[in-house]
């Protein structure tokens, strides 16, 4: 009950299509989606494989509560070696495809292997087949979707797929569904067009059942009215992730123009009260907000671009709504490349879904490309005539598009930053983790951010851990271990239940989600084995990094958060103190002082037998 | 008194709580794809308009049906269908002119919205108010408010959201 207790397993090499159980042990010990994913990552590949390889598997997970009516129970999170990192990549999708996935019959799909000719699945139940994608190969995500949909005469089936981009193996390329929910971060959707595999559509119609239906619609209940009064919750429906570009601001932690600074002029026009005003033409940017699958939050935006703007002024076809401005991308388009024209922001949204890429790590990449430029390093010969100056938002709408139909520049911007930095002998100018770029919080200004920054399994991210609390009290490196691993451990069980991480700021407590999962699932946790669950998986993915070759080496900031002063807000003067952080936080996790988790702590995760292989 | 379900779309995120509270009632399972209510997107999710049975007064369905296995519940005015007589010919399916009356694979009968037999669960479900369960008669009570209060010069009270 709960999960489908059915793998699905494709090997694109030759073609196979298979069925297996679930292995319930792992079931209960990883809980389903990031967790599950990762075990069977961990025991199906060699961390060492090329992420590129036919060898890299891609695994799309669902939870076991996926699917179901309690709120935000559309997640799913697709698990593979990540292409930008080199690590595992752990991206978690909203939107409506991965409840499809699940009412189809399935907890987890796997595929291995490379297609010869490039491909698409089309999964009706029990129904799967493997089709030829002449037809969509070399086209867009928007258009993908509204060719299968037409193509199969099914306006109900679900699509995720990837754009040029990720055909041309983009390392942020990332795997859209729904028009505009992505599984975003580190590369999958590259690793996707490695396989030559454009696109999986699914038409679920099992549907999904629970162990203890009154019990669960008891849980469900109190969590809805628990949710429903919540001001986090309310905050959310109203202004969506938006208004931390203020806070960030205030604070002094927005990170602009490639990390020179800690705050923006221009966030009063890009801001949310900016995406609800009227501008000089009456045009508002915002025109409502959206749900993904059974989310009682709703913080998607849609948004439009004002048809007088440069970006879209002959180009009719982008006149319409769709996915407009939430924070990561508002910062990393923003503040982080110094532009402040809300329609260019907007617009290079819309062509990061449409073309299926990563907006953070596209926003870090051409910040350090407008430095290189700045700087003198590169010039309008390679920028194809483009001045790639911050603040020119020209720059920004031109080379998002570029970089999502790999064209001229663009094939450039689409090696990431570190590549890219390292291929005109300036690593230093490529902020990043493990290769991946920054989420937009400054490590010098949020401590315990800058640990978990270092220490994320999937390079530089903000999702991974919760320290705000810790970092808005205290601007130094003191006491920020604890919350960076407690955390940790606790969002990867919450990845794991099938729900979003943002229920956890919209009212819900640990009780709610054992509540949820005791009477959804046919097995009970106690408080304990939760606790144990996350830190289990946190643990296993951290083996992959090791096996992968990555070392303590990798848990890393930049230079310039490290040895450059914050140089204003509440940290000015403040550097990001990570060698005080790193070894507390090393021995809190009960790792050797070289990161490696010692046998003691694999053994008390049931991981020992693990150390081994 | 009767009450009919109120929608309205301006208010309506696309969740789909509504379809899965109607399938869970109607089939003990969360299942989409079996809901008597839908949800449409249009323009990349821009506007989201769930869609049911309006029970008509003078209902095509109950007329067409060759076995009269539709009948009116006089306590709740919805049109249910009698699965022991249905045949599951869809000429039903045929008449109706909004499509809210369908082909059910498994049973091999008709479904279409009862209202649950006047406690309609997709109602209770909606997080946002964009369905409602209302006196059929007073339908247009909340826009005759809105109107009222803009007739009075005050500003339309937008939903909380966008």
């Amino acid at each position: 009950m709960a999960w489908q207790r059915k793998v699905l397993r494709i090997n694109l090499s030759d073609g196979s299509i298979k069925t297996e159980a679930l292995n319930m042990d792992w079931a209960r010990n990883y809980v389903g989606e990031r967790g599950l994913a990762t075990k069977y990552l961990w025991e199906g590949m060699n961390p060492g494989e090329d992420a590129l390889s036919p060898e890299n598997m891609l695994i799309f997970a669902t939870g076991p509560l996926t699917g179901t009516i309690a709120s935000t129970s559309g997640r799913y999170a697709v698990v593979t070696k990540g292409p930008l990192t080199g690590a595992i990549a752990c991206s978690n999708s909203g939107g409506k495809f991965g409840a499809e996935l699940k009412f189809a019959g399935y907890d987890l799909l796997i595929l291995t292997g490379k297609s010869e000719v490039p491909v698409y699945l089309l999964i009706e139940d029990d129904e799967i087949k493997i089709l030829p994608a002449d037809d969509i190969w070399g086209t867009t995500v928007w258009h993908t979707e509204e060719w299968i949909k037409s193509h199969h005469q099914n306006p109900q089936i679900k699509v995720a797929s990837i754009g040029v981009s990720g055909e041309n193996l983009v390392r942020y390329a990332c795997v859209v569904n729904d028009l505009h929910r992505a599984a975003g971060r580190s590369g999958v959707g590259a690793v996707m067009g490695s396989k030559n595999l454009k696109a999986i559509a699914v038409r679920g119609t099992i549907g999904v059942s629970v162990d203890n239906p009154a019990g669960f619609m008891q849980a469900v209940k109190a969590s809805h009215e628990r949710m429903a009064g919540h001001k986090g919750r309310m905050a959310f429906t109203k202004y969506g992730t938006h208004p931390m570009l203020d806070m960030m601001n205030e604070f002094g932690g927005l990170p602009t123009r490639n990390f020179d600074d800690t705050r923006f002029d221009g966030v009063k026009n890009i801001n949310a009260r900016a995406a609800r005003t009227p501008n000089e033409h009456g045009h508002t940017n915002l025109v409502a907000n959206k749900a993904c699958f059974g989310c009682t939050i709703a913080c998607g935006r849609i948004a439009h671009i004002d048809k007088t703007h440069f970006t879209i002024v002959n180009r009719k076809e982008y006149i319409h709504a769709s996915g407009g401005l939430e924070y990561e991308t508002a910062y990393a388009f923003g503040p982080l490349c110094g532009i402040d024209d809300i329609d260019a922001l907007t617009f290079a949204g819309f062509m990061m879904n449409e073309h299926g890429m990563d907006p953070i790590s596209f926003g870090g990449t051409l910040a350090a490309a407008m430095e290189l430029f700045e700087m003198g390093v590169i010039t309008t010969k390679d920028t194809d005539g483009i001045e790639l100056r911050f603040g020119n938002p020209e720059a920004l709408t031109i080379m998002a598009e570029k970089t999502g139909k790999y064209e001229g520049f663009g094939k450039i911007l689409g090696l990431g930053s570190r590549l890219m930095c390292e291929k005109y002998g300036h690593p230093e100018i490529a902020m990043h983790v493990k290769g991946q770029e920054f989420a937009g919080y400054d490590g010098r200004a949020l401590q315990g951010m800058g640990l978990g920054y270092a220490t994320s399994n999937r390079g530089a991210c903000h999702l991974r851990h919760d320290t705000f609390g810790p970092d808005m009290d205290d601007q130094t490196g003191k006491d920020k271990a604890k919350p960076c691993k407690d955390s940790q451990d606790y969002i990867a069980f919450l990845d794991s239940t099938g729900l979003c991480l943002f229920t956890s700021s919209a009212g819900l407590k640990k009780p709610m989600y054992m509540d949820l999962l005791n009477t959804a699932c046919d097995h009970t946790w106690s408080s304990d084995e939760i606790d144990l669950a996350g830190e289990r998986i946190w643990t296993l993915e951290r083996m992959f990094n090791l096996k992968a070759g990555l070392t303590m080496a990798d848990d890393n900031l930049p230079e310039r958060l490290l040895k450059t002063p914050a140089p204003s807000g509440a940290a000015k003067g403040h550097v990001a103190e990570l060698d005080i952080m790193l070894p507390e936080y090393y021995a809190y996790r009960g790792w050797a002082p070289d990161g490696v988790p010692t046998t003691q702590t694999l053994q008390r995760l049931g991981l020992a037998d693990n150390a081994k292989g | 008194m009767h009450k009919a379900l109120l929608i309205d779309p301006g208010k309506c995120t696309s969740c789909l709580q509504c379809e899965m509270a109607c399938s869970f009632e109607k089939e003990g399972v969360f299942n989409p794809a079996r809901s008597r209510i839908k949800v449409f997107e249009f323009e990349h999710g821009r506007y989201a308009i769930p869609y049911t049975c309006t029970q008509c007064s003078e209902a095509w369905c109950l007329h067409a049906c060759p076995v009269e296995a539709l009948k009116r519940n006089e306590t709740t005015n919805a049109v249910e269908v009698n699965e022991t007589l249905c045949v599951g010919c869809k000429v039903c399916t045929i008449a109706c002119p909004f499509g809210t009356i369908n082909y059910h694979p498994v049973s091999k009968k008709v479904a279409k919205c009862d209202l649950c037999g006047g406690d309609p669960a997709c109602a209770k479900a909606c997080p946002t108010d964009a369905i409602t369960y209302v006196e059929d008669s007073w339908s247009g009570l909340e826009r005759m408010k809105r109107s009222a209060l803009a007739g009075h010069g005050r500003p339309n009270p937008q939903q909380e959201t966008a």
